[in-house]
């Protein structure tokens, strides 16, 4: 077809390259959303704060993060982390603490979004109650916000399961690399990356139309 | 550990020093993500709109296969299909040079999602406006053209401007396939000279100054283009 032979791929070639960086993916992509989840909710509460010794920092911090390419911020990690800890490290260690350090920057927005969508009167409403600030954000605000605010949580899990593919700029070892290993040894790597693409595609709409159809079943209960 | 800015002073061995070498780059990053926005506006005003054609479901089907192909594949992977299994499928992209290849895989990426943004500003339009120009006996394409489409650009104007901030960060995957754009310099200048630190600093100063005057310059027009009476909403935009 067109030039290219795409028998060369066996379950022997996927499960020996494949599965592993696949595993990689999914692993950095969930440690990402959780890490990036719990200090990105960190930094969106810093920065609703009100306090300029606690707003000033996290906003330098989420835009610092989201004015540069995150294969700059990936570079950056890679050559910083050695030099602050003193010893080497490994790019997929580089990777996951890099992705949660990115990602809490993204993630910090959407909470800062999810939180200002909660009216005021449930804030109110809590404080009247004798609510301490803790338990109104525990007990009342979060859980709401992050209910408004799932579907775009998710959408943007998605994007960083498509990020994780930059990993490809330290060398680590994630689903790109292992369709690219297997095309190099077996001498075919136009057809490893089509493979890859179709894998890639096949999850993210998989994925995403899912995201959809959540979206419409919380829009009903709202 | 101390800083050693003369660095960019030293030669790079084919005669130029590491600033020319880096002011190159960045003009190779300016060049990319330049023309790539164009593609990109060209094709995701294109496609955003042929999502609107009710009467046509084929063209319906058309963009929005367009815009999850384009949405769901991995922006690097991309790069990587225009530049290697596009040439080897279709032989006749073996004389495209890889600047072209790469500004295609950018530019529709990007397209994708300009259309879904397109698609939602032509929608969030009141209906009356659509129907107005129709009553006036415009055809679809002249309705489309005249009215729905200058408002719909003008309320797309913010997340268009975070959109264009982030064709320019993604423009730096380009040096996965040897593009000698400012990540590509970065890597290569930070393993020959070993002032990471240094050339690092310079280049991510670069791309928040690059990022910065787009914003500025989207800014600018917003404010010409603003029409009196409706108030488009202000702000930076959110998105990645």
């Amino acid at each position: 077809m067109l030039g290219l032979d795409l028998t060369f791929l066996s379950w022997d070639i996927i499960s020996k390259f494949v599965l592993g960086g696949l595993w990689f993916s999914i692993k950095l992509t969930i440690i990402a959303t959780l890490g990036g989840i719990v200090f990105g909710t960190l930094l969106a509460l810093m920065r609703l704060s009100g306090k300029k010794a606690l707003m000033l920092p996290a906003t330098i911090y989420v835009n610092g993060m989201r004015s540069i390419p995150l294969v700059m911020v990936i570079l950056w990690f890679f050559l910083l982390i050695p030099f602050l800890i003193g010893k080497p490290i490994g790019a997929e260690v580089s990777a996951i603490v890099t992705f949660i350090a990115f990602e809490a920057a993204y993630f910090s927005e959407i909470m800062r979004a999810g939180i200002q969508s909660i009216p005021r009167g449930q804030v109110h409403a809590g404080q009247a109650l004798g609510m301490s600030y803790g338990q109104n954000m525990r007990l009342v605000v979060l859980p709401q916000a992050f209910r408004n605010m799932l579907p775009v949580l998710l959408t943007q899990t998605i994007i960083l399961f498509q990020d994780t593919s930059l990993v490809y700029a330290i060398g680590a070892y994630d689903l790109l690399k292992g369709f690219t290993n297997a095309g190099k040894i077996y001498g075919r790597p136009e057809e490893a990356y089509l493979l890859a693409a179709v894998v890639y595609f096949v999850i993210c709409f998989a994925l995403s139309w899912s995201v959809k159809r959540l979206q419409a079943k919380i829009a009903i209960v709202r | 550990m101390s800083w050693d800015w003369q660095v960019f002073l030293n030669d790079d061995g084919s005669g130029r020093t590491y600033l020319e070498w880096m002011i190159d780059a960045w003009g190779w990053t300016l060049a990319v993500a330049g023309s790539s926005w164009v593609v990109a506006v060209v094709m995701g005003a294109l496609m955003g709109t042929l999502r609107t054609l009710q009467d046509s479901p084929w063209l319906v089907r058309l963009a929005t296969v367009w815009v999850e192909l384009f949405r769901n594949i991995p922006l690097l992977v991309q790069v990587f299909l225009w530049y290697f299994v596009v040439p080897k499928m279709f032989p006749l992209f073996q004389q495209v040079p890889g600047f072209v290849l790469v500004v295609f895989a950018l530019g529709f990426f990007t397209s994708a999602r300009i259309a879904e943004q397109v698609r939602a500003g032509i929608q969030a339009l009141p209906r009356g406006q659509r129907y107005a120009a129709l009553a006036m006996g415009f055809t679809t394409a002249q309705a489309y053209r005249y009215v729905i489409l200058p408002m719909a650009f003008r309320i797309i104007l913010p997340p268009l401007t975070s959109e264009s901030m982030n064709l320019l960060k993604n423009s730096a995957v380009a040096f996965a396939v040897s593009i000698a754009e400012l990540t590509m310099f970065a890597m290569q200048a930070q393993e020959e000279t070993s002032r990471g630190v240094e050339v690092y600093l310079a280049v991510t100063a670069l791309y928040m100054l690059s990022a910065f005057a787009v914003n500025r310059v989207f800014a600018t027009i917003e404010k010409r283009m603003q029409i009196p009476g409706f108030i488009v909403a202000g702000g930076t935009g959110g998105g990645h």
